[in-house]
């Protein structure tokens, strides 16, 4: 009898440290991000183990509003991707970082400054902490530029100059400029945000589709279309890949993180992509990743912990760097000698510390729970123009009126 | 004493009369059960929440009753989209509707009366389309109609080489690549194939059992009389077929009008639905309401009543004309 009972404390015993677990919910690619990490979290907290569940970029999101909907069913930490940064932060689901017990704002100075206003809500809460950035950038396979006599400089001094460089390009190589001529559009108004604006609105909330500054990204894009520069293609499809494969694209706007991208979709072109700044020096973001405790968590102190681990140590960005090339939003990872190394992809370009200049030159603007009804207000409106030739102007009224329906509805 | 012996007695009654009694709705109460929280909750559900604005990502204390008690229906039905959608919807249903039955019916006839033996392998290949996943199917679909690898792009840029289809893909280059799923003029008669060819098959085997319980005698008494094949065909088979025709048809109306699967694989986008949401079908808006940029839950679900009321006064229409038709003979 005493033996049973003596091995029944046992097994009890052994249940209670038994290791705790930590569940993070996140996407692709921050999922391989957060693996490289564990080792290090395992040698700081051996007995706490930490459980990634992945799911595609859209599923995740949905899942996570239905968790914080039902109030069951997220994780202990949970991604949010800057899209959704408003919408969630303005959910009441999440907890808000800048207060007791966690008065994150002590840490602001450590982080990137337009990723830590992107992370602010408009009533001040910080419902979501900053980890990763993605400052905009424009690769170009340098192969193609030498074949048709065009420097980097002329790609980016002006979009006017970029547009004219493309012309050469097409003429002398065959090559379009670039996969779509939204991207011209989209990186126009990314970069040129006024002051007190957000992407899409004012400082009111109000929409501004058809203020000057998308006139204008349209018009550009209109003039790169005229002239047969775009290959009209969609991001992320097999055609795309083809065609930055077999150099049919001479550049890419996109974020920098595309480099590490690259590296996976099309590894036979190494070495021969470089990378400039945006036309006009345009300082824009392409994605970044935040973290969030949401309510529902029964593991806050834990997660907290892990979120400073995450987001904090500069040994854990860089190692998260290393795995999937998205910059960290650490300050002090941006420093580490890593970024002065020449990148192999890029032909051996010491090209990182031009990102950091381009992330630390960002404009900070808020996120606005609306964005992606303007967003896709405005992707219609730029199809309208470039494929069924309607006016400019006219498409971005519709757009405007379609997103003001919207956001006047409330909600 | 007494009660001793009564209480027993009491209590073996009424175990065996709750069995007697109670059994038969203990078996048949999974299906309530499941049918309450999987049925009847989400009917219920949807209904309040028409008349409600609700953020899902805030939880449920944040669903509040709209003033004035209409206006999700009036912001869902004032949409410019929500026309776009509604002309799409009907345009697929018609176009990829009608013709199934045009196909399906001289088919059915043919393997009935011309196919001997083979006529069950015919009747599986047709199945084949209907039963695979739709998934798989609307995947191979994106990869034979993308734009520059794509078979059926491909094949049109080789057409191109003879002198009486060259102008099929303008560009011989190949810069005028058919943009099959993003363009709107393509984008709904590629709904409308993919649909036919998954569903014709499904309705000639329905009538090829349509036509099976039709009596050789009176095909024998119509060739004594001295009738034609087509004759037999225009005065039997097709009044026969009328009550296979009114289920089929019923199928197909329902069906179409409540397309999503294909079209939210084939154009997720952006823009979702393709160029100028061509494609676009009101199963697909409403999706998008609820989960997508919109995120508005109560226009949603007015969205999904406004469907139920369009399929429902469809199908009765679609039964007043069936009824119209019918032989008064019969009745």
């Amino acid at each position: 009898m005493k033996k049973a009972l003596s091995l029944i404390v046992l097994l009890s015993l052994g249940s209670l440290s038994q290791a705790a677990t930590l569940t993070v919910n996140c996407y692709p690619d921050v999922n391989r991000s957060i693996e490289a990490a564990i080792p290090m979290w395992k040698k700081q907290h051996p007995d706490v183990d930490i459980r990634i569940n992945t799911l595609a970029y859209p599923d995740h999101h949905n899942a996570l509003t239905t968790a914080l909907a039902t109030g069951n069913g997220a994780g202990d930490v949970d991604c949010v991707e800057i899209g959704f940064v408003a919408r969630f932060g303005e959910s009441g689901g999440l907890e808000d970082l800048g207060k007791a017990p966690y008065n994150a704002k002590q840490y602001q100075k450590l982080v990137t400054g337009y990723a830590w206003a992107q992370a602010t809500n408009a009533d001040g809460g910080l419902y979501v902490f900053p980890v990763d950035i993605a400052p905009g950038t424009l690769f170009y396979r340098d192969d193609i530029l030498k074949k048709a006599g065009v420097t980097p400089a002329q790609l980016s001094k002006s979009w006017e100059s970029y547009i004219d460089a493309g012309k050469k390009i097409k003429e002398k190589t065959g090559a379009y400029l670039l996969l779509h001529a939204n991207f011209i559009a989209l990186a126009y108004i990314r970069a040129n945000i006024g002051e007190g604006e957000s992407l899409f609105f004012d400082a009111k909330g109000q929409p501004m589709l058809n203020s000057p500054r998308f006139v204008k990204a349209l018009q550009l894009a209109k003039m790169a279309r005229d002239s047969k520069l775009d290959a009209n293609l969609t991001q992320f499809t097999p055609d795309w890949t083809d065609a930055l494969n077999k150099g049919m694209l001479a550049t890419q706007p996109f974020g920098a993180w595309f480099e590490g991208t690259m590296r996976a979709l099309i590894p036979g072109t190494a070495g021969k992509w470089r990378a400039v700044d945006l036309p006009e020096k345009s300082y824009a973001t392409w994605g970044g990743t935040f973290l969030a405790i949401p309510k529902q968590s029964k593991q806050k102190a834990l997660a907290w912990d892990f979120i400073r681990f995450y987001g904090l140590n500069k040994d854990v960005q860089l190692n998260s760097f290393k795995a999937i090339t998205a910059l960290p939003a650490l300050k002090a990872a941006q420093n580490d000698a890593l970024f002065r190394k020449p990148v192999d992809f890029l032909g051996g370009q010491v090209v990182r510390p031009m990102w950091v200049r381009a992330a630390n030159n960002t404009r900070p603007f808020d996120a606005n729970r609306y964005d992606s009804v303007a967003n896709d207000a405005l992707g219609t409106a730029i199809t309208r123009v470039l494929n069924s030739g309607v006016d400019v102007k006219t498409a971005l009224d519709e757009a405007q009126a379609l997103v003001e329906r919207r956001v006047n509805r409330g909600n | 004493m007494t009660t001793t012996t009564k209480q027993p007695q009491t209590r073996n009654w009424n175990w065996s009369h709750l069995q007697k009694q109670a059994a038969p709705y203990l078996f048949v109460s999974p299906f309530f059960v499941l049918f309450a929280v999987f049925g009847l909750f989400p009917i219920v559900f949807s209904l309040l929440l028409a008349f409600s604005q609700w953020d899902s990502a805030s939880g449920l204390s944040t669903m509040h009753w709209v003033k004035p008690l209409w206006s999700n229906f009036q912001y869902v039905l004032t949409d410019p989209l929500f026309a776009t959608v509604l002309k799409n919807t009907f345009w697929i249903a018609i176009v990829s509707g009608l013709p199934q039955h045009l196909v399906a019916i001289p088919l059915a006839y043919v393997l009935h009366t011309q196919v001997g033996r083979f006529k069950h392998f015919f009747t599986a290949a047709f199945l084949v389309p209907f039963v695979t996943s739709t998934v798989a199917i609307a995947l191979v679909t994106t990869v034979l109609f993308s734009e520059r690898n794509g078979a059926v792009n491909q094949l049109l840029l080789w057409l191109n080489n003879f002198v009486l289809f060259d102008p099929l893909i303008p560009d011989q280059t190949g810069e005028g690549y058919i943009q099959w799923l993003f363009e709107k003029e393509y984008t709904k008669p590629l709904v409308c194939l993919l649909i036919f060819w998954r569903y014709f098959g499904y309705n000639t085997v329905l009538y090829l059992t349509g036509l099976q319980t039709i009596s050789n005698d009176i095909y024998e008494a119509a060739q004594v009389d001295g009738a034609t094949r087509w004759q037999q065909f225009w005065h039997i088979t097709l009044p026969l077929l009328r009550p296979i025709a009114y289920f089929t048809t019923i199928g197909t109306v329902v069906g179409n009008l409540n397309l999503f699967d294909e079209v939210f694989i084939l154009f997720s986008g952006p823009p979702s639905g393709g160029e100028e949401y061509s494609a676009q079908t009101i199963g697909l808006y409403l999706y998008n309401n609820a989960f997508g940029p919109n995120q508005d839950m109560g226009a949603a679900a007015a969205t999904s009543w406004v469907l139920f009321v369009i399929v429902l006064l469809i199908t009765l229409i679609t039964n007043a004309v069936f009824r119209r038709t019918a032989d008064p003979s019969e009745a």
